[in-house]
């Protein structure tokens, strides 16, 4: 491959991304898959970085899943969207930052149709006023919060404990890098680096000593799709794109995978789990897995935070051996105690996938 | 004392031009951009349908044009219109008294790096046509080279009759020359398989339906009817091609050892500048525009200005000779109404 | 484990998988069929085609990229009345091209 043609894609689709002053949005889902990854958005930013990130404890979903599992219609999804714009405008903020990539997709999506067709805009202004009398202001940039890590990577870098690297050896960690697809294939200009080669996650990966793997189906879809998991006879088709990249990757031998979506990781998680006990193959050396990991929980982990802080022990693929290969030190005997050592039970262990 | 015509553009339509202008007994002044007569031609290998060596045509041309006044390396830096002709001053400072301008400039080809899905800058094993008729030429190049080659692929209409890369014109050429490469490359690597992903096979001239059998029975080529969506890298370093199969109603994917990528015409941006200098203007398509599309290809709207070559748009070679001619033969017309 | 669910087979063609090697008996037979053109102009003249879905061209594309069961079942309706031999642009003996791979089936079964 030719690194310097990848150089200059990504060059042509740079984004701007303001320094400070943000307003944040949690995610529904990602509070239960990745306890403390929104967390950690916010201690590295606002802690370690010193940035003014806002968040208000009366914001709701954006409605996405709902929407894209075609469960509710555009209108009411606009007024949920316009709600959570109005929230903005009373904490003073203009610029936008989620931290689910679905909704930074319904959210790109629903700016752009409001500026194709303002009289949409109009009507949902009135619907809002007469559901809950509030008014609301477009926000000036929207980002979602890997594109704040990406634009502050190389400040985490120079405070990082650990880089990617295997502490025994010396080399590079081989990190595979998955995007979320609502990110940069709805609308390629609003990603860092455009739909085919978004450097997002790769940029971190760099800034933080890693090795960025590119194997064939780097860009297929984790098969997550809503309705494709949300409804239990469609969960094949979900399992199977998981399935075809895995097996795309697997001569590459990555040592991990970060995402930056709040399904992508649980399901690559826990579909090589099913994989393993359908078809009996695992994909990480000697039986375990490839450990996936969000950006926020590497961010972590590069900065020296307790890897149990970071919420890994719920994470279906071992993460000790990855942990290991970094360097970075960890007590297997508190993996199970939450908050005031109080014991929080151990789950069963597969019989096929290596587990700790 | 013959009239000046300046022919811009030292390419084979400037050169037929010139020849014809020669023996009507003027002495036309020929000039071209770079250091070598031939353009575009001269860096071909071999011409469809007769497979006759594209050096040669242009040596026997540069022959014939011997006694004309040829500047290389120069170009127009201007021109300016008199009353009954031009002015056109040299880059080398050289200033011409014309009553004639001959635009043959001829065209680009489209960047293959625009259509980033393909990968042409960006993986190894991915090239364009020219790329591949400087292989047959030289024998230089780093991705055939020295490589164990045993699959091929050919992707018909790259950045042709493609409005999201700014050209939706065919390039009417690139059919022919991707069969003609492919059985080309099958001489030189027999036991590969070669692969042609095509929308649409445009084979209208002579003999060129012949060439598309030949390729089929003797060179055993497979023709995939589909567009190729995305090209990629596996840990060899082949490409993978995902394709879909019209045919069959179904994706397809493919490893390739090598894919060639047949780069459409698209109009010269330098000689969309020069011709502003005579006001010229550009047809809708993107190429100059002439008096009328269907009897009058060769003249414009300004006097004394005339057209020859793929300048108006994709042509083959005995296309732009023939009009090369025609263009000689109207200026000679037009300086005897001169008079 | 039963999940309730399994994973599902593609349904792109993997060309680098395909056995040619039917095919390429096929062309030694009958060297012509490397000239098929997938024009259909077989396809629209078969007096079968429209009741028992059997077309030429299908049975030629169906061996190229190794749907060589379906190509098989497609052939048990020709009647070979010859119309398409007939109409063939590239000249084609589509009948002969049949009856060929009948027996070419049937030396495989042997």
């Amino acid at each position: 491959m030719i690194y310097q043609g990848k150089q200059k894609i990504w060059s042509d689709y740079q984004k701007e991304i303001p320094d400070d002053h943000w307003y944040f949005v949690r995610s529904c889902i990602r509070q239960n898959f990745f306890p403390a990854s929104e967390k950690m958005f916010s201690v590295i930013t606002k802690d370690v970085l010193g940035k003014d990130i806002y968040e208000t404890p009366y914001h709701t979903t954006c409605g996405g899943i709902a929407y894209h599992s075609d469960t509710i219609p555009q209108e009411t999804v606009m007024t949920i969207v316009a709600r959570q714009f109005a929230l903005m405008t009373e904490a003073g903020y203009e610029n936008y930052a989620c931290s689910c990539i679905t909704s930074f997709g319904n959210y790109a999506e629903i700016l752009e149709t409001w500026h194709e067709f303002p009289e949409l805009e109009a009507k949902i202004r009135e619907m809002l006023w007469k559901s809950c009398r509030r008014e609301f202001k477009k926000p000036k940039y929207l980002a979602h919060t890997s594109d704040l890590i990406y634009k502050f990577r190389h400040e985490i870098a120079s405070k990082a404990k650990f880089h990617l690297v295997d502490h025994a050896t010396g080399e590079p960690l081989r990190v595979v890098e998955h995007i979320g697809c609502h990110y940069a294939k709805m609308f390629p200009h609003k990603g860092v680096g455009g739909a085919e080669y978004p450097c997002v996650l790769s940029g971190m990966i760099d800034s933080w000593g890693g090795q960025v793997i590119d194997y064939p189906e780097r860009r297929h879809c984790c098969g997550y799709g809503f309705r494709q998991y949300h409804v239990k006879a469609n969960r094949g088709y979900s399992v199977s794109n998981t399935h075809k990249k895995f097996e795309s990757m697997e001569p590459y031998h990555p040592d991990m995978i970060i995402t930056n979506c709040p399904g992508c990781p649980y399901f690559l998680d826990r579909w090589q789990y099913v994989i393993s006990e359908m078809e009996g193959k695992t994909y990480g050396q000697n039986g375990y897995g490839i450990p996936v990991f969000t950006y926020e929980e590497v961010a972590g982990m590069v900065l020296g935070f307790d890897p149990w802080d970071l919420g890994l022990q719920l994470h279906q693929v071992a993460v000790e051996p990855l942990l290991e290969k970094i360097g970075i030190p960890y007590n297997p005997k508190t993996k199970y105690l939450g908050l005031d050592g109080k014991d929080i039970m151990k789950p069963g262990l597969p019989s096929v996938l290596k587990c700790c | 004392m013959k009239d000046n015509i300046v022919i811009v553009g030292g390419g084979i339509a400037g050169m037929e031009a010139a020849h014809q202008l020669l023996l009507l007994g003027y002495k036309p002044i020929l000039v071209e951009k770079s250091d070598h007569l031939g353009g575009h031609v001269a860096d071909w290998h071999k011409l469809f349908p007769d497979m006759s060596p594209a050096k040669d045509a242009v040596k026997d041309l540069a022959e014939k044009i011997k006694e004309a006044n040829i500047f290389l390396d120069t170009e127009v830096s201007f021109i300016n219109r008199l009353k009954n002709g031009y002015n056109v001053m040299f880059s080398n400072g050289v200033n011409v008294i014309c009553k004639a301008i001959l635009l043959a400039t001829g065209f680009d080809l489209f960047e293959a790096s625009k259509k980033e899905e393909y990968g042409y800058g960006i993986y190894d094993q991915v090239m364009t046509n020219s790329d591949l008729e400087h292989w047959f030429n030289t024998g230089e190049d780093k991705r055939i080279k020295g490589k164990d080659i045993k699959k091929i692929g050919f992707v018909h209409c790259v950045g042709s009759r493609d409005i999201k890369a700014g050209n939706p014109q065919c390039s009417k050429v690139c059919c022919i020359t991707a069969i003609k490469q492919a059985m080309e490359v099958k001489e030189f690597f027999p036991d590969a398989e070669v692969y042609c992903f095509y929308m649409d096979l445009r084979l209208f001239g002579k003999k060129y339906e012949d060439f598309y059998i030949k390729a089929q029975m003797e060179s055993g080529v497979h023709f995939i009817r589909g567009r190729v969506s995305e090209v990629s890298e596996n840990i060899n370093g082949q490409v993978i091609v995902k394709t879909e199969d019209t045919l069959s109603g179904k994706p397809a994917k493919i490893t390739l050892d090598l894919l060639v990528l047949m780069s459409g015409i698209v109009c010269n941006k330098q000689a969309v500048d020069t011709a502003s200098l005579v006001q010229v203007k550009t047809d809708s398509d993107g190429f100059l525009k002439s008096k009328d599309n269907i009897l009058n290809i060769i003249e414009t709207d300004s006097k004394g200005v005339f057209l020859a070559g793929t300048v108006t748009g994709p042509k083959t070679v005995p296309e732009t000779v023939a009009e090369a001619r025609a263009a000689a033969l109207a200026i000679h017309n037009y300086l005897v109404t001169l008079k | 484990m039963d999940f309730g669910f399994s994973i599902s087979p593609s349904s792109t063609i993997n060309l680098d998988k395909v056995d040619f090697t039917l095919y390429d008996r096929l062309c030694e037979i009958e060297p012509d069929a490397k000239k098929c053109m997938a024009c259909g102009s077989c396809s629209a003249t078969c007096t079968a085609g429209p009741w028992t879905g059997m077309s030429v061209r299908k049975v030629i594309l169906g061996i190229q990229r190794g749907k060589e069961s379906e190509a098989a079942k497609m052939l048990k309706g020709c009647m070979l009345c010859g119309k398409c031999t007939m109409v063939c642009p590239r000249g084609i003996n589509t009948r002969h091209l049949i009856l060929s791979l009948c027996r070419i089936y049937g030396e495989g079964e042997k």
